[in-house]
């Protein structure tokens, strides 16, 4: 997993959730493309963060991963997508769901209610395999002190460290149950990552009286990495 | 891969739809012929092999194709069989 800040001229702005497309193209003429989820909130500085992990045997993450260096160009599509996204003016409450990589556009979100100094009560639910894998942990527990309204729970679902107090299995019906806030209070529910995942997670929304309108989701399919 | 695998959102389509359209098709607004549901395009169900020229949106209630994307030979096609109508933002 690395994290890539890329410095783009004339970017015109971006909304926390929305991606960019990374195009590469061999010498050839053969491209590769491949969208990346802006983990960095907008913040006018023309600076847009991407988290790339790292597929063995794909096309384009092993050369952002091992090759691309310091002052490299890059072919970039963006921003787009403007139906999975979030400011503090939509309000809340607001729970987001991640599993694995899918807490990028997440986490502009959650950027973007610091940097606005927003207080809109927001729960995090993050899926991960380990607490190795947990993207942005210590950003996350810092997010958390600040005790402005934020409250993150984890969920390891392969390996936990000695004394973990969190949930230990994939999230399922009763998790979301307590995590979740009411359907009464019309949260605003943003779920992202692998297609199961955010299957499971919208269809238990639903079932637990949320409206399909405020569940809003972005699966992340089989891109060939 | 099976079926729930190769399913995205709408959303995922956004990219390729820009290249057509001025303003940003996933967050329009747009009823399924089929089942009359209205719902944003960028949260209907996608379906988009990796590398393949083209993609199918279908309604995520019914399943009827919506649209069909292809870009191929040098050419965008943009089949609006499955949609009555679409709605977008003046702004």
């Amino acid at each position: 997993m690395k994290t890539l800040v890329l410095d783009v001229p004339d970017w015109p702005g971006h909304q926390a959730g929305q991606h960019v497309d990374v195009r590469l193209t061999a010498p050839d003429g053969y491209q590769a493309q491949r969208s990346y989820s802006i983990a960095s909130a907008p913040d006018g500085s023309g600076h847009v963060a991407i988290t790339v992990e790292r597929i063995e045997d794909g096309e384009v993450s092993p050369y952002l991963s091992d090759v691309l260096v310091e002052g490299d160009q890059l072919e970039l599509r963006g921003p787009i997508g403007g139906y999975f996204v979030w400011s503090p003016d939509l309000g809340g409450p607001l729970l987001l769901v991640a599993g694995g990589s899918g807490i990028c556009p997440l986490m502009a979100m959650l950027r973007l209610r610091v940097a606005q100094g927003s207080r809109v009560p927001t729960r995090l639910l993050y899926s991960s395999r380990s607490l190795e894998d947990v993207i942005y942990r210590q950003e996350l527990d810092a997010l958390v002190a600040r005790a402005d309204g934020l409250q993150v729970f984890h969920t390891l679902t392969r390996a936990q460290p000695e004394g973990w107090t969190g949930y230990t299995r994939r999230i399922d019906h009763d998790m979301l149950a307590e995590v979740a806030f009411e359907a009464a209070q019309e949260p605003l529910n943003m779920v992202c990552g692998p297609t199961p995942l955010v299957e499971a997670v919208a269809t238990t929304l639903v079932g637990l009286a949320h409206s399909p309108d405020r569940v809003k989701t972005e699966r992340f399919g089989p891109t060939g990495g | 891969m099976d079926e729930i695998e190769l399913r995205l959102d709408g959303n995922a389509a956004a990219g390729m739809l820009r290249d057509i359209f001025a303003s940003d098709v996933t967050a329009a607004r747009g009823a399924c012929a089929a089942c009359g549901a209205v719902a944003h395009l960028g949260s209907q169900h996608l379906y988009m092999y990796p590398l393949s020229p083209g993609a199918v949106l279908r309604c995520q209630l019914c399943q009827n194709v919506l649209a069909v994307f292809v870009h191929a030979g040098g050419r965008y096609r943009f089949a609006l069989q499955g949609l009555t109508w679409l709605e977008t933002s003046d702004v």
